[in-house]
Order: structure tokens, then sequence, then C-alpha cells
């Protein structure tokens, strides 16, 4: 009987204390990422409020998914071709990333502070996998993890092709970020 | 009980080896189911003559220029027919993403068109499945032509005809769609008596993509109207889709020569077999008068 209470005070206490023993796993599926294209003739932005990114807190594997016809353009076209004819999102719906956070012993989620976090996966864009690694900040406020990351992207890197007659008003290299919240 | 420890540490093992892409499943089960609904049916609101399922999205203005020659077969003294021109401006505005309204002046009997465009279901699939486009179209043309006759009692309402149209579209993959549309025109007022006022035609049209920017159009008004089919040739229409970012191109040739429904569905007296055919374009550019968001 005294083992019970005692493996149910110790749990509950394991609970209250540090959601992560349990949880290894934080998720979000209302990111925000956005990319942006800069060329002399036009500035576009493309933004997507939908993304789902999931980080295992353990093991510093991350992944992210988005849906390509979930990103909003200013114009109707803009987000018409760019599904049609660029993205061909009826063959690829979706991007992904899957990788893992390979500085994570620098890193105490459980800790509210700033961190540098250095992540290396796979990007998958427009069908072609890429092996990539870029940099990410990690804040961390009363047991909420959020991330914010900026990288560029090759469209040539994947495959993603520009007609000529809009190659001046679209950028070669688009940028892209990254803003989410865990829960 | 030793079978058991093995089984689960090479559970753990092949786990942590694909640990990443499970991740990326567990984010497949976070989905929420998605409706698709299907987008550029076709390049153009224009499948050659007449209306496409396609519309202007909400703040979207399209203007369109469209030019009709002459019949290729003057010869070369008219050029094969590019001496001569008709010509019509169209205007194009989307109130909202499933209503636009459009305004028109052709030369042809110096006709000022104007129409609704109503989009009233959407080809979709995933969590809603639909298998069509539909929208219908409600026209008015107003021929301005002066009186042929003053001394006659001449209304106004005899000026005016009038276009129905239901949109009937389906993109049935990445590169084809067809859309069939059922017509009826109404005439006020036709030349003799025993012509009807009402001519129904069943229109049909597809699209095959050649690839991202060019696609083949194809356009044909069959005639139910015993007296019209009788007296007068179904349009028929060919054409090739030109799309460069905020124009879309469209070259075609037609047995054709009018822009207004009232005249090329019900009143093409050119023929294909006789080489009565009219080389024409439509050039179609798209303004942002508003910023969505």
């Amino acid at each position: 009987m005294n083992k019970i209470v005692c493996i149910l005070i110790t749990s509950i206490a394991l609970m209250a204390t540090g959601q992560q023993v349990f949880a290894q796993k934080i998720m979000t599926r209302t990111g925000h990422i956005w990319f942006s294209s800069h060329t002399p003739i036009e500035d576009i932005e493309a933004h997507n409020h939908q993304a789902m990114s999931v980080l295992n807190t353990q093991s510093g594997d991350v992944a992210f998914a988005v849906l390509i016809k979930g990103f909003q353009f200013e114009k109707a076209l803009m987000q018409e071709h760019f599904n049609e004819k660029y993205m061909e999102s009826d063959t690829y719906p979706k991007s992904t990333f899957a990788g893992s956070i390979t500085n994570l012993s620098d890193i105490s989620l459980d800790k509210d502070g700033e961190y540098t976090a250095q992540a290396k996966g796979t990007l998958t864009i427009h069908g072609v996998g890429k092996e990539v690694e870029t940099t990410g900040m990690l804040t961390v406020t009363e047991g909420k993890v959020m991330l914010k990351a900026n990288f560029p992207v090759e469209l040539a890197d994947y495959e993603i092709n520009i007609p000529s007659v809009v190659r001046d008003n679209i950028a070669k290299t688009i940028n892209i970020s990254i803003d989410l919240s865990y829960e | 009980m030793k079978n058991l420890i093995t089984l689960l540490l090479s559970l753990m093992w092949v786990g942590s080896l694909n640990a990443q892409e499970d991740l990326l499943q567990e984010l497949e089960g976070l989905e929420e189911p998605q409706t698709n609904y299907a987008y550029a049916t076709f390049k153009s609101i224009r499948i050659v003559n007449g209306h496409s399922i396609e519309m202007p999205a909400a703040n979207e203005l399209q203007v369109v220029i469209s030019h009709r020659f002459g019949r290729i077969n003057e010869g070369a003294s008219e050029l094969f027919g590019l001496d001569q021109a008709n010509i019509r401006l169209g205007l194009e505005y989307g109130l909202t993403d499933w209503l636009e309204v459009g305004v028109g002046r052709s030369n042809v009997r110096k006709t000022y068109d104007g129409f609704l465009k109503l989009r009233l279901l959407r080809q979709s699939e995933g969590e809603r499945n639909f298998p069509v486009t539909v929208s219908y179209v409600s026209g008015i043309m107003v021929n301005t032509l002066p009186w042929r006759d003053e001394t006659r009692d001449n209304l106004f309402s005899s000026r005016l005809s009038f276009n129905h149209q239901v949109l009937i579209a389906r993109k049935f993959s990445e590169s084809f769609s067809l859309q069939v549309t059922p017509t009826l025109i109404h005439r006020n007022l036709v030349e003799t008596i025993e012509e009807p006022n009402d001519v129904l035609a069943l229109g049909v049209g597809f699209r095959q993509k050649l690839n991202s920017s060019l696609s083949i159009n194809v356009e044909y008004f069959h005639l139910l109207t015993e007296y019209t089919a009788d007296n007068f040739e179904p349009s028929l229409s060919i054409g090739l889709d030109i799309e460069t970012g905020g124009h879309v191109f469209q070259l075609f040739f037609s047995n054709a020569q009018a822009m207004t429904e009232n005249l090329f569905v019900a009143e093409t007296t050119g023929s294909w077999g006789q080489g009565d055919i009219h080389f024409g374009f439509n050039v179609n550019r798209v303004f942002n008068l508003k910023k969505n968001r």
C-alpha cells in the first residue's frame, strides 16, 4: 500500500515539475512560415500560418511539414501560378524538413533563455530532397519553446523552373523564414 | 523473457534509426482534413469566344482586347483577312471570388454588352468532394446601329439581346479540362418572321496543356434550334493559349467573326468547309486594384 502511494506521489510530482519527462515531444500546427523574393522589379511575399512541426526535446530530432497550397499571396494570380506552374502542388503537395538539432547539449529547454540551435537534416521542396544545415534561435519563456529561423533556398537546387518571361520578376534565391511556438 | 528483451531492444534500435522519419509521419497524423478546390481549369476567362468558368479574383480587373480578322479565303489581296478587323474592348472585374461583372464594346453592330458571372459550385476533392465547377452567366447585348427604317415605330427594347449560359466544367487532370455550356440566346427583334427569337445551343470546349505556359483550346457551339441550325453555321474555334505572368494571349482560328454571344452562337455564317476562317486573338491583362489580406 505504502509503495503505491509512493509511486503516485512521485509521478504527480514529476508531472508537476517537468512536463517534458513525460511528453518528450512538443509540437505545433499553427507555425508561421513565409518566404520572400526580392528583385529590382518586384518584391513577392507569401505566408502560411498552418505549418506543422514536432520537436523531440530529448533526442533533438525535429520535423516540419507545410502544405504548399496554404501559402497566401497578395495577388491571386501569383498564387495560382505558384501552385500550378512552379511548385506543381498537385503533384508535390507538401514541403518537409526532417533532421535534428546537433548542439542539443548546449541547450536546456527546461530553462528560460535564448539559444542558438544548429540543425541538420533533409529539406524536401518540390519533391527534391537535399541535405541542409542551418541555424535557428530557440527561445524558452516560462517553459514555452519558440523557434525562429531564416535561411536561403536556391530555386535551381529544387528543380523549380522559372520561365524566361518572368525570370526578372522572381529571385533565384528565395529567403525562407520560420516563426513558431511549440505547445 | 530473454526473447522479449531482444525484441524490445531491436525495436528501439529500429525506432531510433527512423526517428526523424517517424516524426514526419507523426506530423501527417496532425494534419486536419483538407478540401482542395480545382484551380486553373482554364488559363483564361474565355475558352475562345465563349466564357470559361475562370473568373477574376476579388478586386481583380481584367482588360480584354479582342480582334477578329477577315476571312482567310479572301486571299492575298486582303492579306488573308488581315486587312480587315473586328474589335471588342472588354473589362471584367471580380466583385468577390464568386461573382464578376463585365462590360464590353464591339464594333460589330456597334454592340455594348454587359454580363454577370456567378460561380455556384466548385470542383473539389478531399474532405468535400464535388466533380464539377458550375457557373451561371447572364448577359445583355445592345445593338446601337442607327435604325434601319426611321419611319417605323422603333423601340429601344428592339435593340436588346440576351444570353443565358450554364457553364459546367471539370478539370480531369493537370493538363486536360472540359466544359459543357448549355446556352440560350434571346433576341427581342429578329430579321424575319420565320426566325425564332430564342436559340438554344450546346457549347463544348476543352483545353489540353502542352506545357506549363501553353495550351490548345477548342470550342464548339452545336445549334439545337432547327431554323438556326438550318440557316447558320455552328461556331467552331481552335486556338492556342500562351500565358506569361500577368498576360494571357489567345491566338486562334474560328468561323465566327463576332465576339458577343447573340452573334457568334446564333448568327455565324462562315463555314470551315469553304475556308471562311478568321484568324483572331484575345489579349488578357490582369490588374490588381486592391491588395488581398
